[in-house]
Parts: structure tokens; C-alpha cells; sequence
């Protein structure tokens, strides 16, 4: 069992090696990102994508009042369209920035799930998988790290920012893939910092030693590996420590200009440091903005959403772009299901799992696409050209060069294929 | 607010109350100091009058007990495990304290433990836990996380404290379980006099008249019957499940008639459930059945006292099983049946399982009962590690029982232990209350931290990066550890105890309750020793404190 996924267990003294460099710190677009940037060089067209960012429009983001507006038909709710970047495709009003880089993201609008209850639908929309009693699927960002292990890094390369109750997790691949979690980007990483200097902290790593050899006596040789983690994540909280890495977590030495781009929002600032995850070498980062669960006042609420959504997802979709990272990293946004096309009688939209929109980008997905159609009458459910939520992971997957159909041993005894999706090869650039 | 004016008006009620404080806080320097003296010189007895039970009864329960043992070892024996030995007192005593109270227990405890010199020290501490408040608010809080969540429900209509203390007083008072499960389901009135009725007020919704019905029925079939029949909420059940949708929403129909009025929660019989099934055009009127054993549905009375009448038959004997499986999974943080909330209705049950609930049948749902006859079985008993070193416990005996098997604490636990082992003396309903708000204040925040996994689960999750980072750096342990003569245990210790031996095991007694080990006694007593001066002397301990407070013994129930 590969006990280290995402990290070196032989910790590299960085920050004393950057030091002796005269090397002061991160900086934003400069070409010194470019030494603490582990992995971050841009992938020749048609090599596979490397990282992932996942944008969670959670309590699900209304389909009518975002990406797919029927405006002045019955079930427009009072939504007024723009138009984008791709001909003859419009946006809700308040998306103008993200119409704008619509070239080179292309729009899924038959997304289909099975699940309408939100945490089932999470689960089902993190996984690839619907819920199932005896066993827990890793989420996206654990396959892509166990499946593409990383040696150099030593910040974790699976982070959630601003999670809500459901964070990505590991699932059967073991809780060392859970997404590492951190809320808004402005405060620092908490509890990074040791209490103690080197030579106590080495007294009491000896102690412990010692410790632990009494605990182990009588016990399962590679307890430690295959069941407690804890002398392992230890180790890999210590390497996080004294990395030099830790500041791609902090935005607030970034320029105001840069970082006001995305808004003075939690969101904006969590979708400006999964770009400096990304840079760093970080494999998957999920960034959530909840608040779209509008059973009432739909309209209003959903217009709230988006604007804070707009200001920060064209941003991380251009700066990505300027840092020649895009084409390396697939960018997914969208919520765990749909809002109804009726209006219910206090204004509301509720849970449509039916059809609903998402957005994806970057990593050998086309731009400028649109895949699916939605009864503008809101008469039929299903939409044209049906996007299974499986199959949008096995596209995933397989832009990551990942082999989705893989089947792995699951503790259960069970193989389980990484996903039972196919690939919507109309989305991918180079297919 | 009054009294605020009132002090600001009068001034010499202000210094009455200065002088007061100060009074106060003098006389809790003078009593830290003087106590943690007589914790390190030989233990003096603090004993009360034994609580527990009458000899034929402590009989009666250690027969069913070895019952289950024997059923166990013919499960062993088929699987070919030896099972380990009996443990020692102390990890026992450790155990309960841990299950019961959501905190290790306290060197002042463990000093009057062991001054009692008797033969039966975990059953007695048993008893004296069970009849102890902090067992029953930490298993109340326990049992609300499956009755109604952890989140705080909707505004006004609500309360989940009323329900904790309600609950509480039910385990003090050892009220049948039966009556507690039927009270919960059907009781009317309001929230805040009548606190059993937020079980089902919390579920209302906004927008939505009335409670819900699907998440009762939903909370129903999972906490008291250990069946998740809510899996054929929105189609008929698959994969082998004989489930029908109209069976969960007939189930969910015996809420149609729930309603808020003026006078709280009642039922309204005008009032009725709709739902459209899967396929079907129109909304149709569900009529209230159960899924099964549908001859235990008494005829007449109001649609939810029928069903309480039914979950809680003795007939239906997966009341009684679900029950068994969650008090033992609360007992040894690990169920019987996994996941804790879904049991099959007609077997194959594993060992233990039937006998259990059996006896919890027979004997009036007597939940402090259930808890000695499951503590007084050789599973509970036996030891997590193997005596042999070259034939070490294998998972295979883990999890077929043959060995304690080792789980992570959970977030409160382990927060509660950190505050424990800081404190020489017990926190309990005895504390002082500001202490005891300091001590909630300061739970809630780590376990923010560490992670809260909300509902009441029992999964063996390794740790986690954040995790160690806050073990290792976190405020908590930062400032339980640290140099503090007036607060803190392991500067106390450092200062008060007569030798370096001593202060290793009264930091070991406090942290891990067991002494130490003689490798682990010569590493640390040599440290100790190489620490001359007083400043130097408290680090030393400070830094005996945070290791031991690092390890995965902590971390981990054993």
C-alpha cells in the first residue's frame, strides 16, 4: 500500500535551501513563482491534463437563472438573458464576465442525476457514484491523487476550500485522501506553526518514539499504515510545517488589484488560491459557494449567487489562461442538481435533478461548446442529449490519461471500476 | 441587565463583590495547591457508599453475559482465534469513562480507585458512573445526535437542549427505553414544556406546514428499528431489497395528521399525507400501514400513538435489536452490525445479537442493564493488544471480537480527555460552573476543528493532517500543557511530586491511566533528572505532557 500519496515522506529542507537563495518569498505572476512552482510547466497539446479545480455551487444553482435561461416563456421566472462569447448562446444577466470567456469553456446543459436530496446528491455528483450503504467511493480529487501520485510536494495536493458538510473524502482509498480543509483564504492556515524550537521538538518526537513502541507491542506490525495513520499524517503534518509551500495557502500578499478581481468574497479569494495551489503543484482543489438553495424568492436569491460567482469564476478562468496553467488544468463548475422550471408559490424553485447545467474547462476539454438542450416550456424532463453524472467523470478521468474503466479492489471485497461513466468525447479538444 | 444598573448605583455592592471574587479565587489557589500535594502522597479514600446492585441481580446479569460469551466462542472457535486476555483494571476503567462520560478519567479518581483495594473495581465504577450525571447528559447528547441531528432546527419551534436534558434525566432516572422511544413519537403540546415533542418539530420546514413526514419516517425506521427503509423514498428498492416505495410512505403517512397549532405540537385528524409515487400522474392520498408485523397495530388512537404502540411492541423484537446494537457501539465505539442503523429484519445476526436482545426485552428495555450485561461480557473485558508479541492481534480477531478492538475517539472524547488530563482533579457537576463553561466553551472549539462528523457514526477513520496539526499546535494543548503553576497538571506535578519517578507516573496515571512502562520510566525520569533548575524542570514536563498527549494511544480507544 503506497502510504504516502500525495507526499514525500522524505522531507526536502526547502525553506533553508530558498533561504540560503536570497529568495524572500511567493510572488504573484513573477517569474520566482516559477522556482517554488514544483510541477507547474504547461502541457503540450494533447497531454493529458495534471490538476483539477472543482467549483461547488452548493444547494444547487438554478439552471434558469445561470446558464440556461428560458426567458419570457412561462417557466422564466423574470430572468433576463445576455449573450456570450459562443454565438447564439445566452447567460442570465449578472454573468456578463464569464459570457465573455465562454471560448474557451464549454457548457453542458443535460447534466442528469438521480439523486435530489443534497447530500445524497453531493455524494453522487463528488463520486461519480450514488450512495451506497456498504461502502464509501472516493471523490474525484482522491482518485486523481491515488491514481497520480506526486513525490514532490509536501503541502497536501487535495484541498477543499470553504467546504460545506460534505467535503470531498477518500472514501475506500483510506482517509489519507480526504481533501485538506481551510476556510476563507485571508486568515492563515491555522496551527501550522510549531510552538516549541527545533531542539525541544526533536525531544519530543524521541519521547514519542518511545511511546509508540510500547503502544505497538501485541499489535498488527503496520497498524500504523493500514488502520490509525497517525504517526504518518504526523509526519506529513511536520513536512507541512516548514514548507516553503504553505504560503501558496495565503492570498494576502497578492496585489489588491489581482486578488480584488475576484471579488471581496470568501469565494473570490478561495478561487484565487486554488490557482496558487494549482501553480504549486497541488492536484485537486474543490472550492464551494453555498447559498443557492432558493425554495423561496428564487429570483433575488439566485441573482445574489451570481454575482458573486461571475467576478470570481472569470478570473480564475483568465489568470489560469495567463499563467499557462489552463491547459493543463481542468476547471469544473456547477451544482449538485438543478431548480424546478415551475415556480412555486412563494417565488421558490426546488430540487430538478432532471436537467441541469455545468460548466468545464482547461485540461483538453474544448471551449466554446455546448452539449444538450432544455424544453424551454419546461414541459418535457429529460433534456436533449443526456449527460450522466458518471459520465462526466469518466471524461474527467480520462483527460487526466487516468484509465476510468480500471476496476479496483474495494474493501467490501468488491471490484469497483474508478468510474462506470463513458467519456462525452464531443467535449474533449483533441478527441 | 437590572442588576448592572443596580451595581453601577451603588458602589459599595461593586467592592462587595470584588472582595467576594478575590475571596474565591484565593481559596481555589490555596485548595489547587493543598490537593495536588495529597493526589501524589499515598491516596487518601474519598469512598461514598458503594451504588451499585443487589448481589442476585449482579448474578442474574453476569449469566447472561456469559451466555454471550459462550455464544462468541463458538464463533471463535469456528474462525479458529484465540481470544486475547483479560485486560487490567485501569484500561477498563479507562474504557467506561471514555464511553460513558466522553472523558478519561481523572488522576483523583484513579487515586481513590485505587485506595479502595477491592476486587471488583470496574463494577463499581460502573455503578458509581451510572448513577453519575456526567453518564447520562453524555449519553443523552449521544442519543439526541441520532434523534434529531446536531444542527440547531428551525427558530422558534425548537429546542435542542430542552430535548439533551430530557433525555438525560430519562437515563438517570432509568427510564424503560420503551417509553422513552414512545414518548419521542407521540406526545403533543409545546417544545419548550414539553421537550420530548422536538423530535418531531424539528423537522419542520420552511415553507411547509407541519413537520415532515418523510424525515420522521426516515428517523423512525433508522434510530428505533435499525431499518433503512428511506432508501425506497422516491422508487421501490433495488439491489436485493424486497422494499416498496409505498412502504416508506405509508410509514411517513402516520405523520399526515401532525400539525403546529397555538397549543404546540397536536394532531389534526381533518389532515392527510400526499405524495405522487414514481410513474404516477397525480398526488394520491397514502393510507398509515407498516411495513411489516402489521397485526401489532393497535386499532384505535390517534396515527402516531398507533405507531409508537407498534415500533414499541414487544413483538417487534428490531425495536429491541436496535437498541442492543447502538448501546454496544457505544460501548466499545464500534456496533455489531454495521452500519449501526441497518440490521436485518430476519438475520443471520452475529453472535451476541439475539441474547442481547432478549434479555433487554425480558427484562423492561432496562437500558443501565443492557449497558453492565454488554460491559460484564468477555468482549468487553478482553484485551486490545496480545500478550505474545510474536503472534500480535490480527484484524481478522478484531473484528470477529476476539480482541478489544482498537477505534478512534471521537472529536468530544478527545477534547474532553485533553481537559481532563490537564486538571488533577475531576470536572464534573461538582466543578465550579465557570470552569465547566470554560471547559464547553472549549470543547465545541476543538471539535469545530477537529472535525465533527455530525451524526452519531461509528466509521474507523485513520486521522487526519489537521488533526495532528492541532494536537501538535493547536491552542488546547498549547495551553493545557504549557507552564501554568495555578491551572495546569503538568506543572503542578513538576513542582509537588518527591522524585522524578513519581512525576513520570503521575503524568502517565493522568494521560494514558496506566503507569509507565520500564523503558518509557527510564526515558523520562533521565530527562527529568537532566533538568536541574525549576524553569527547566517545568518545560520538561510541559514537553511529557504534549508527547504523551501526541501519541496514537490517546487518540485511539483501546
Amino acid at each position: 500500500m503506497n502510504t504516502s500519496p500525495c507526499h514525500s515522506p522524505a522531507h526536502l529542507a526547502r525553506r533553508t535551501l530558498l533561504r540560503g537563495a536570497g529568495v524572500a518569498g511567493i510572488s504573484w505572476l513573477t517569474p520566482l513563482a516559477d522556482i517554488l512552482a514544483v510541477e507547474a510547466e504547461a502541457a503540450p497539446k494533447g497531454k493529458p491534463a495534471r490538476s483539477v479545480i472543482l467549483l461547488w455551487l452548493g444547494g444547487a444553482a438554478s439552471q434558469l437563472d445561470t446558464f440556461d435561461p428560458h426567458p419570457e416563456t412561462n417557466i422564466g421566472g423574470g430572468v433576463k438573458a445576455i449573450p456570450t462569447a459562443i454565438k447564439g448562446v445566452n447567460f442570465a444577466a449578472g454573468l456578463e464576465q464569464t459570457a465573455s470567456v465562454m471560448q474557451d469553456v464549454s457548457l453542458i446543459r443535460s447534466m442528469v442525476s438521480k439523486e435530489g436530496d443534497h447530500e445524497r446528491a453531493f455524494y453522487n455528483i463528488k463520486t461519480g457514484y450514488r450512495p451506497d450503504p456498504t461502502l464509501i467511493h472516493p471523490s474525484i480529487g482522491a482518485i486523481v491523487c491515488h491514481e497520480l501520485p506526486e513525490a514532490k510536494i509536501e503541502i497536501p495536493t487535495h484541498v477543499s476550500i470553504l467546504p460545506n458538510q460534505w467535503p470531498a473524502r477518500g472514501g475506500f482509498f483510506g482517509a489519507q485522501y480526504d481533501a485538506f480543509q481551510m476556510y476563507d483564504p485571508k486568515s492563515p492556515v491555522p496551527d501550522v506553526k510549531a510552538r516549541v524550537e527545533n531542539k525541544r521538538m526533536d525531544r519530543r518526537m524521541e519521547g514519542l518514539a518511545v511511546v509508540e513502541q510500547a503502544f505497538a507491542r501485541g499489535r498488527e506490525a503496520n497498524m500504523d499504515q493500514t488502520k490509525t495513520l497517525h504517526q504518518i499524517s504526523m509526519q506529513r503534518a511536520r513536512n507541512m510545517m516548514s514548507s516553503d509551500q504553505l504560503k501558496a495557502f495565503n492570498v494576502t500578499d497578492a496585489p489588491a488589484k489581482e486578488l480584488n478581481a475576484y471579488g471581496d468574497t470568501p469565494f473570490g479569494r478561495g478561487c484565487f488560491a486554488a490557482v496558487r495551489l494549482i501553480q504549486a503543484g497541488v492536484r485537486c482543489v474543490e472550492v464551494t459557494l453555498n447559498g443557492w438553495d432558493t425554495h423561496a424568492n428564487n429570483l433575488e436569491g439566485q441573482a445574489t449567487q451570481v454575482k458573486i460567482l461571475d467576478a470570481a469564476y472569470a478570473s480564475l478562468i483568465r489568470d489560469l489562461k495567463k499563467l499557462n496553467l489552463l491547459e493543463s488544468t481542468i476547471v469544473v463548475c456547477g451544482g449538485e442538481f438543478g431548480r424546478t422550471p415551475k415556480i412555486n408559490n412563494v417565488g421558490g424553485r426546488d430540487h430538478w435533478p432532471h436537467a441541469f447545467s455545468m460548466l468545464v474547462s482547461g485540461g483538453g476539454f474544448a471551449g466554446g461548446r455546448v452539449i444538450g438542450a432544455t424544453d424551454p416550456q419546461g414541459e418535457k424532463q429529460a433534456p436533449e442529449k443526456p449527460v450522466l453524472v458518471e459520465d462526466l467523470h469518466a471524461t474527467v478521468q480520462d483527460l487526466l490519461g487516468i484509465d476510468y474503466s480500471r476496476e479496483v479492489m474495494t474493501p467490501v471485497g468488491r471490484p469497483m471500476a474508478l468510474s462506470k461513466g463513458e467519456p462525452v468525447k464531443e467535449l474533449q479538444a483533441h478527441a | 441587565m437590572q442588576h448592572l444598573v443596580m451595581n453601577s448605583a451603588t458602589p459599595s455592592s461593586n467592592w462587595l463583590l470584588w472582595l467576594r471574587n478575590a475571596a474565591i479565587l484565593g481559596a481555589l489557589t490555596v485548595g489547587a495547591f493543598y490537593g495536588v500535594a495529597e493526589l501524589l502522597s499515598p491516596p487518601v479514600a474519598q469512598l461514598k457508599s458503594d451504588p451499585g446492585l443487589p448481589q442476585a441481580q449482579l448474578v442474574d446479569i453476569q449469566r447472561t453475559a456469559q451466555a454471550v460469551d459462550a455464544d462468541f466462542a463458538k464463533t471463535w472457535a469456528q474462525q479458529q482465534l484465540q481470544p486475547t486476555a483479560k485486560t487490567d483494571d485501569l484500561t477498563l476503567v479507562r474504557r467506561l469513562s471514555l464511553a460513558l462520560t466522553g472523558s478519561i478519567p481523572s488522576l483523583q479518581e484513579i487515586r481513590m480507585l485505587e485506595s479502595m483495594q477491592r476486587a471488583d473495581v470496574p463494577q463499581w465504577w460502573l455503578s458509581h458512573l451510572l448513577s453519575d450525571r456526567r453518564t447520562s447528559d453524555y449519553l443523552a447528547e449521544r442519543l439526541a445526535r441520532v434523534y434529531v441531528g446536531i444542527e440547531n432546527g428551525p427558530f422558534l419551534i425548537y429546542r435542542r437542549r430542552r430535548l439533551v436534558d430530557w433525555l438525560s434525566d430519562a437515563i438517570q432516572q432509568n427510564r424503560p427505553y420503551d417509553q422513552v422511544a414512545r414518548a419521542l413519537i407521540d406526545s403533543n403540546g409545546v417544545w419548550t414544556t414539553n421537550p420530548e415533542v422536538n423530535f418531531v418539530t424539528v423537522t419542520n420546514q420552511m415553507n411547509k406546514k407541519g413537520p415532515d413526514e418523510v424525515k420522521l419516517a426516515a428517523k423512525v425506521s433508522r434510530a428505533f428499528l435499525g431499518v433503512r427503509i428511506d432508501c425506497v423514498q422516491c422508487h421501490d428498492g433495488k439491489l436485493g431489497s424486497t422494499w416498496k416505495q409505498s412502504d416508506f410512505h405509508q410509514l411517513a403517512a402516520f405523520f399526515g395528521q401532525a400539525d403546529f397549532t397555538l397549543n404546540g405540537l397536536r394532531d389534526d385528524p381533518k389532515q392527510n399525507y400526499k405524495i405522487r409515487y414514481l410513474g404516477k400522474m397525480e398526488e394520491e392520498k397514502v393510507p398509515a400501514k407498516v411495513p411489516w408485523k402489521s397485526e401489532l397495530l393497535p386499532a384505535t388512537g390517534t396515527p402516531r400513538a398507533k405507531l409508537a404502540a407498534w415500533v414499541t411492541a414487544k413483538e417487534n423484537k428490531a425495536f429491541a435489536r436496535a437498541m442492543v446494537n447502538r448501546m454496544w457501539a457505544l460501548l466499545f465505539n464500534r456496533p455489531l452490525i454495521a452500519p449501526v442503523d441497518e440490521i436485518p429484519l430476519d438475520g443471520p445476526f452475529p453472535a451476541g445479537m439475539e441474547l442481547l436482545a432478549d434479555d433487554f426485552l425480558s427484562h423492561g428495555y432496562d437500558m443501565q442493564r443492557l449497558i453492565r450485561v454488554i460491559v460484564g461480557t468477555q468482549a468487553f473485558q478482553m484485551s486490545s493488544q496480545s500478550s505474545d508479541p510474536d503472534y500480535p492481534v490480527t484484524l481478522a480477531a478484531e473484528n470477529a471480537w476476539a480482541a478489544f478492538p482498537v477505534t478512534r475517539l471521537r472529536p468530544e472524547q478527545m477534547a474532553g480527555s485533553v481537559i481532563q488530563a490537564a486538571s488533577l482533579s475531576t470536572i464534573d457537576a461538582e466543578t465550579h460552573v465557570l470552569f465547566r463553561i470554560k471547559r464547553d466553551i472549549d470543547v465545541n472549539n476543538f471539535v469545530k476543528r477537529y472535525g465533527d462528523s455530525g451524526e452519531d457514526t461509528f466509521d474507523d477513520a485513520g486521522g487526519t493532517i489537521p488533526q495532528r496539526l492541532l494536537l501538535m499546535n493547536g491552542n488546547m494543548i498549547t495551553s493545557n500543557t504549557s507552564n501554568n503553576p495555578l491551572i495546569n497538571a503538568s506543572t503542578r506535578i513538576g513542582m509537588l511530586s518527591p522524585d522524578n519517578a513519581t512525576a513520570v507516573e503521575a503524568a502517565y496515571l493522568s494521560i494514558f491511566t496506566r503507569r509507565p512502562t520500564p523503558a518509557e520510566q527510564t526515558h523520562f525520569t533521565s530527562l527529568l533528572a537532566t533538568s536541574k533548575s525549576r524553569g527547566s524542570r517545568s518545560i520538561a514536563m510541559s514537553d511529557l505532557y504534549w508527547t504523551l498527549m501526541n501519541a496514537t494511544e490517546f487518540s485511539w480507544n483501546h
